[in-house]
């Protein structure tokens, strides 16, 4: 570059980093000062505590077992969506047969595209409310309703969803996988759109079938739509706090009696509710903390060499 | 702080400064200035205050003890929940005309979203009505010495009679709910009572009475299983509702001193006392026998309200801002009644005692712009005029005597419960632990959730409510939050 230019360039690209700085990281740098005061949330006054917070955060039973529920849906709900939305991408791009060469989505995926994609539409808020009538614990509710037309559930005892601590997990996952499943199919869609198609005429010509030419051809030429898909989705499992806040019981939700409890639920609820600020401050540097790792883990294990096509 | 090094940077080399070495050199102090203030202003503790009060304050006299200033601006924030905001309107409109104060208002249901960061800046609002599930806590706050001490308003002399001090113009006890180590920092202006609500018309049709024992309650409640109808129903989501029930049936077996016991943190609050264990298994008993309302453990409470609207079940517990917050649901003929628990086999207490107080805090913080501004303010909703305007608007009492002109038609629900506080007289009781150990209340709700859906057994519920005091008691702020 031109003597100068450096400079130039860099006059430009200041603002946006200013702002990242300002904006991302300084945030995090505070949080972790708070995390260290016995800061009660509701004004500037409060005292240097050490590590406290973090000990006590080891031994508080509500917060581990939050961690546990996290952990859970990081394992169900990028696998479970991921898996959908790829069996769904393939029958609507690949998995029709007798036109175009077997190259094409079953009947209809134009469609099918289109209302896949509905959920995406819908706001998590509204989401919950509408899952919230899905669940609802009386005959009032769509499940109860149906399973009590159906005789195979006593109205005078309906099932409380979530209110069950052996299904509320389950059906919190049920409703971010309903959610996610249209998205990363269009995703995935997209992705195979630019498969050449030589590659699976070639592939129908020596022989394969729907199941082969998925695992051969089409998986591991999306791997990198995969990985991403699976690093968003972990980060959205770490998360989980609109859903559990509302529809779960409890302050912030979390219930019954903790068993849908989600790190961040934790938090708000010592952070607002207990006015135990600094202490909530050490469980997000810890959420942080367990975020990036699981980013990195998630983007080192799905790691490959690049098809090149 | 940071231009120095940003100009010399700028000046090795260059030879003139144009226009856009100037945004650079601007963008760079922005850069180095920004997180220096926020830092320092995060470090900065306590400030930002001492301006209130000052402009705002105008000359003292008899009718103006705090020197409200004509011209001066109040901001008020109103919970817009069950009660509406349209009587803080109505008050603020008489504000201005009797005082020449304007006022912003703030009609919200996001209490601490909206007004947190304003404590924690040090500019909070004149005045504020901290209700709602989003409330700030009190005693959050009030260990954060953000609270006015109420004496000032509560010391100075009432609209109505001059000669009387405010103080001794509200009901008796109505106070207590605002007390934070034995100073007044909230006042809980709406008179509320909590117990056990039915159709009027729905008894007359089975030709049931009101039950003045437990024995009858669970026969009212066999009746109505017979005929597919639900006995108890209570908010499940929010098991801070069936908490209503358990306690006050301690409390009316036991009687104050079970209930101190519990505020006190007594470590016998729960396990050792008779009265705690026969009110949770008369509770755990109607779970037992079937007599809740089918699925109303998981349901929130206007879904359990309004299915108890339509007759799906004989009892509610609730507070008196039921029939308020149900309007909408409830049918033109439903008559809605209010009666107190009834009484386990012997009570301490008699039937008619109930659950009666004060809720709805209003607050005023320390660091308000406009103190004599709010502590009027205060004043005049102790008047019988504001008081009256008050129950026209939202439907319900307040905490001041008499303080309804008897010109205004009350709704059933709460002309029931006018007559049930009558009744009850001296024998009211009201439980303090809810306002003074948030930690505490959650770990109790948490624990009749499990209850009352049979995952534990009574005896269980009270080592898990024992062993929730005993943690409270550990807080240093306890031994503070005594009551006699």
């Amino acid at each position: 570059m031109r003597k100068g230019q450096h400079r130039f360039v860099a006059g430009f690209l200041f603002i946006p980093v200013a702002l990242y700085l300002i904006f991302v990281i300084w945030p995090y740098i505070q949080t972790f000062g708070y995390s260290l005061t016995d800061w009660k949330g509701q004004s500037q006054t409060f005292s240097f505590v050490g590590l406290d917070n973090y000990t006590a955060l080891v031994q508080d039973d509500i917060f581990m077992g939050a961690i546990w529920h996290n952990i859970l849906f990081l394992v169900f709900i990028p696998v479970i969506t991921i898996l959908l939305a790829l069996f769904f991408a393939f029958m609507l791009n690949a998995g029709g047969r007798g036109r175009a060469g077997g190259v094409a989505g079953v009947a209809g995926s134009g469609f099918y595209k289109v209302v896949y994609f509905f959920p995406q539409v819908l706001s998590m808020a509204i989401l919950a409310v509408l899952f919230g009538a899905v669940y609802r614990s009386d005959s009032g509710g769509m499940l109860n309703g149906l399973l009590v037309k159906l005789g195979l559930v006593d109205a005078g005892d309906p099932i409380e969803w979530l209110n069950e601590p052996d299904f509320v997990l389950w059906a919190l996952i049920l409703v971010v996988v309903w959610h996610g499943v249209g998205f990363y199919l269009v995703l995935f869609s997209a992705a195979m759109q630019s498969i050449p198609r030589d590659i699976y005429e070639a592939a129908l010509i020596d022989g394969a079938g729907r199941a082969q030419s998925f695992f051969r051809i089409t998986l591991p030429l999306l791997w990198d739509s995969v990985q991403t898909a699976w690093v968003y989705l972990g980060i959205a499992a770490m998360d989980m706090f609109i859903l559990v806040s509302t529809m779960t019981s409890g302050e912030y939700g979390g219930g019954p009696d903790h068993a849908s409890e989600v790190m961040s639920t934790v938090m708000m609820r010592n952070f607002l509710y207990y006015g135990k600020s600094g202490y909530a401050c050490a469980m997000g540097v810890v959420m942080l903390l367990l975020t990036l790792i699981v980013s990195v883990v998630m983007l080192r294990a799905t790691r490959r060499e690049r098809v090149e096509f | 702080m940071g231009s120095t090094s940003a100009e010399n940077a700028e000046n090795n080399g260059s030879e003139s400064v144009g226009r856009r070495s100037l945004m650079k050199r601007s963008a760079a102090l922005g850069l180095v200035s920004v997180p220096a203030m926020s830092f320092l202003s995060a470090c900065a503790s306590g400030g930002g205050g001492e301006d209130s009060g000052e402009d705002t304050k105008g000359e003292t006299s008899k009718d103006n003890p705090f020197g409200v200033k004509k011209g001066s601006k109040l901001d008020v924030v109103i919970f817009k929940g069950g009660y509406g905001d349209d009587y803080a309107k109505a008050w603020e409109a008489d504000f201005q005309k009797k005082r020449g104060v304007t006022s912003t208002h703030t009609g919200t249901q996001e209490i601490t979203g909206k007004l947190q960061p304003r404590f924690n800046a040090g500019n909070p609002p004149d005045i504020v009505d901290n209700s709602g599930a989003q409330k700030i806590k009190i005693d959050v706050l009030y260990k954060n010495g953000q609270l006015l001490d109420l004496a000032e308003v509560l010391d100075a002399p009432s609209v109505d009679d001059p000669s009387k001090k405010v103080r001794d113009t509200v009901i008796p006890g109505t106070l207590d709910p605002g007390l934070q180590e034995g100073k007044v920092v909230a006042l809980n202006y709406i008179y509320t009572v909590w117990g056990l609500w039915y159709s009027g018309k729905l008894f007359q049709d089975k030709g049931w009475e009101v039950p003045q024992t437990w024995e009858d309650f669970l026969a009212i409640c066999k009746d109505a299983k017979s005929e597919g109808i639900g006995g108890l129903a209570h908010q499940g989501k929010y098991p801070y509702y069936i908490n209503v029930a358990i306690m006050d049936l301690i409390a009316k077996k036991g009687g104050l001193d079970a209930m101190k016991a519990i505020d006190n943190l007594d470590p016998k609050a729960f396990v050792g006392s008779d009265a705690a264990l026969a009110a949770v298994e008369a509770v755990y008993e109607v779970v037992e026998k079937g007599y809740l309302m089918p699925g109303t453990n998981g349901l929130t409470h206007t879904e359990s309200q309004t299915r108890w609207n339509q007759s799906k079940a004989v009892f509610i517990t609730s507070g008196s801002w039921l029939e308020n917050e149900q309007l909408k649901q409830t049918p033109e003929d439903f008559d809605m009644k209010f009666m107190p628990m009834p009484l386990l086999a012997d009570s301490a207490m008699p039937f008619e005692a109930i659950r009666a107080g004060s809720g709805e805090p209003f607050i005023i913080p320390s660091k308000a712009k406009n103190l004599p501004g709010a502590k009027e303010f205060m004043r005049l909703m102790l008047s019988r005029e504001w008081s009256t305007l008050f129950a026209k608007e939202a439907n319900s009492l307040t905490i001041l005597q008499d303080g309804v002109d008897p010109s205004v038609q009350l709704r059933p629900g709460t002309q029931s419960t006018v007559e049930a506080s009558k009744a009850a007289g001296d024998n009211t009781f009201r439980f303090l632990y809810t306002e003074w150990y948030s930690e505490m209340d959650t770990a109790i709700q948490n624990a009749s959730n499990e209850l009352m859906a049979q995952r534990i057994q009574p005896k269980e519920w009270l080592k898990r409510a024992q062993a929730a005091v005993d943690k409270a008691a550990k807080d240093p702020a306890a031994k503070n939050n005594r009551r006699e």
